[in-house]
C-alpha cells in the first residue's frame, strides 16, 4: 500500500485532476513570493559597499542559476524514471523541464553578462562558472534537438532520458574540469568579490525570491506537463470529456 | 594490404576473456580495411582545415605556436566526431546491428569492439599525425611528445563518448549537426585536459598529471559509454 501514490503517479488522468487543484495555489503564492521579493530587494534592502546598486541583479540571477542546475536533475530523474518503470508521465515530465531549464540557463547568463558590464567591465568573460553554465545551456538545447528529431514520442522520449543521464554523469566532471581550466587561464584583471558572509538584510529578500523561482518552476513545469498530457493523451476518453468541459465552460 | 592474419593470436584469448568480442574486432578491421576511403577522409579533413588555419590567422610563427595546441585538439576531436556518424550507420541500415542485439553476447563487448576499431582506424592515425602538424604550425619542441601522448589517451575518450551520440541518432535519417550538437558538450573535459597537458609541456611544467586525468577519464569512458551506447542502440533498433 505505501506505494500505491507511486503507481498512481503513473496514470495521467490521476496527475491531471489533482494538479488541476495545485495550480491556482502555486501560481498565488509565486505571484506573492515574487512580488514581496522584488520590491524588498530593489527596493528596500541595503546598497553594496563595493558595487552600489548594481548587485541588485542578484535576485533574479543566483534564483534562476539554482534552478538552471537543479532542473537537470530533476529532468535526467524523471528521464531515469521513466526508463526504469516504463512510466509515461514521467517522460512527458522530463520533456516538459527541457525548455524551462534552457531559458532558465539563458536567463542566468543573461543577467550575469548585464551585472558584468559595470561590474567587470564587460559583458562576457571566460569565466569558470560562466564557462559552466554556458556548456549546460548546451546540453539542454542537445535533449531539446534531440526530442525534435525524432518522429515517434515513445522512442524521443527513450532517448531523451537516455542522453539526459549522460549528460548528468558528466556535469560534476566538466565542472571540476571548467574550473581547474579556469585557475590555468586565471585572467589577471577580474576577480569575483568574495562575499564569505551576506548581510541578512539582503539574504532574506534573495531567500524570498529563491522560494519563489522554485514555486513559478514548479508551476510552469505542472502547467507544461499539463499540455503535453493532453498532447499525448488526446485520443482517450478523459481527454475528450474534459475538452468538451472546458470548452463548455469557455462559453 | 594490411593483414588481418597477425589479429589471429589475440583473437582467440580475447574470445575467451569476452565472448563474441575477439570475432567481432576482426570483422570490424576487415571492413575497414577493405573501404580505406573511411579511414583517409578524417585524416584529409584535419590536415586541410589545419592548412587553413594559417590563411585565416596569418602566418606569424609566433602566434600559430601559441594557438598551435588548441587548434590540433579542436581539429582532432571534429575529425573523430565527423568519421563517428557512421559508426553503427552501415550495420542499422543491413539489419546487422539488430541481429547483434538478439545475440546471447553482451551488447557492451560489441559495442566497445566496434569503438576499439573507430580509434584505431582514426584515433590512433591522428596521433601519429599530430607531429607533423605540430611542426607545420611551428609547435615549440617541448610539446610534441606530449601532443602526441595525450591525442593517443584522449582519442579513444572521445571515440567513447561519441559512440553514445552515434547510437542514439542511428536510425535519423541525416544525423550529422544533430550528433554534434549533443556529443560536443560532453567532450569538454577531453578537450580542457588534452590542450592544458601540451600547454604545460610548452611551459615547461610537468605534464604528468593531466595525462593521468586523461586516463583516467579513458577509463570511465571505457566502463560506463559502452553501456550507454548499448542501451541507446537498443532504443535506435526497437524503432
Amino acid at each position: 500500500m505505501a506505494w500505491q501514490w507511486f503507481h498512481r503517479l503513473g496514470s495521467p488522468r490521476w496527475f491531471y485532476e489533482r494538479t488541476g487543484v495545485w495550480l491556482p495555489w502555486l501560481a498565488l503564492a509565486s505571484l506573492v513570493l515574487l512580488t514581496v521579493g522584488s520590491v524588498w530587494g530593489l527596493g528596500f534592502a541595503p546598497q553594496d559597499a563595493k558595487q552600489g546598486n548594481s548587485y541588485r541583479i542578484i535576485y533574479i540571477h543566483v534564483p534562476a542559476a539554482f534552478l538552471a542546475l537543479a532542473g537537470y536533475y530533476i529532468m535526467a530523474i524523471s528521464g531515469a524514471i521513466g526508463l526504469i518503470w516504463k512510466m509515461k508521465l514521467s517522460f512527458a515530465v522530463m520533456r516538459a523541464a527541457a525548455p524551462i531549464g534552457a531559458v532558465l540557463t539563458f536567463v542566468a547568463l543573461f543577467t550575469g553578462a548585464i551585472w558584468g558590464k559595470p561590474t567587470w567591465g564587460t559583458y562576457w568573460v571566460w569565466d569558470a562558472r560562466i564557462t559552466s553554465m554556458l556548456i549546460l545551456l548546451f546540453l539542454y538545447i542537445g535533449v531539446i534537438a534531440l526530442a525534435r528529431a525524432f518522429s515517434r514520442e515513445q522512442v524521443a522520449d527513450k532517448a531523451c532520458a537516455l542522453l539526459a543521464l549522460v549528460g548528468t554523469v558528466n556535469i560534476p566532471i566538466i565542472y571540476k574540469s571548467v574550473d581547474w581550466w579556469f585557475t590555468l587561464h586565471q585572467p589577471a584583471t577580474i576577480k569575483l568579490t568574495q562575499s564569505s558572509s551576506i548581510d541578512p538584510s539582503m539574504f532574506y529578500p534573495l531567500l524570498t525570491m529563491i522560494v519563489g523561482f522554485y514555486c513559478l518552476y514548479t508551476w510552469t513545469l505542472i502547467a507544461h506537463t499539463r499540455t503535453l498530457v493532453l498532447q499525448r493523451e488526446w485520443r482517450t476518453q478523459w481527454v475528450q470529456q474534459e475538452l468538451a468541459e472546458g470548452n463548455r465552460g469557455g462559453d | 594490404m594490411p593483414s588481418v592474419e597477425s589479429l589471429s593470436g589475440i583473437a582467440p584469448a580475447a574470445s575467451r576473456a569476452a565472448p563474441g568480442f575477439g570475432a567481432l574486432l576482426k570483422v570490424e578491421l576487415l571492413l575497414v580495411l577493405r573501404k580505406r576511403a573511411d579511414i583517409a577522409n578524417p585524416l584529409l579533413f584535419f590536415v586541410t582545415v589545419l592548412a587553413l588555419l594559417p590563411l585565416g590567422v596569418g602566418p606569424e610563427p609566433e602566434l600559430l605556436a601559441r594557438v598551435a595546441p588548441g587548434i590540433i585538439w579542436v581539429m582532432a576531436l571534429l575529425a573523430t566526431l565527423l568519421s563517428q556518424e557512421s559508426l553503427f550507420r552501415s550495420d542499422f541500415e543491413d539489419g546487422t546491428l539488430e541481429q547483434v542485439t538478439l545475440s546471447p553476447q553482451p551488447l557492451y563487448f560489441a559495442v566497445l569492439a566496434k569503438t576499439a576499431v573507430h580509434w584505431l582506424v582514426t584515433g590512433l592515425p591522428l596521433a601519429l599525425l599530430s607531429p607533423l602538424l605540430g611542426l607545420m604550425l611551428n609547435l615549440p619542441a617541448a610539446g610534441y611528445l606530449c601532443l602526441f601522448a595525450s591525442l593517443l589517451l584522449g582519442s579513444a575518450s572521445l571515440s567513447l563518448i561519441g559512440a553514445v551520440g552515434a547510437a542514439l541518432t542511428v536510425a535519423l535519417r541525416r544525423p550529422g549537426l544533430l550528433l554534434a550538437l549533443i556529443v560536443m558538450p560532453l567532450y569538454v573535459p577531453v578537450l580542457i585536459f588534452g590542450t592544458g597537458a601540451v600547454q604545460a609541456a610548452i611551459d615547461g611544467y610537468a605534464y604528468s598529471a593531466q595525462l593521468a586525468i586523461l586516463a583516467a577519464l579513458l577509463a570511465a569512458a571505457a566502463a560506463l559509454a559502452p553501456l550507454a551506447a548499448a542501451g541507446a542502440i537498443r532504443i535506435s533498433v526497437d524503432n
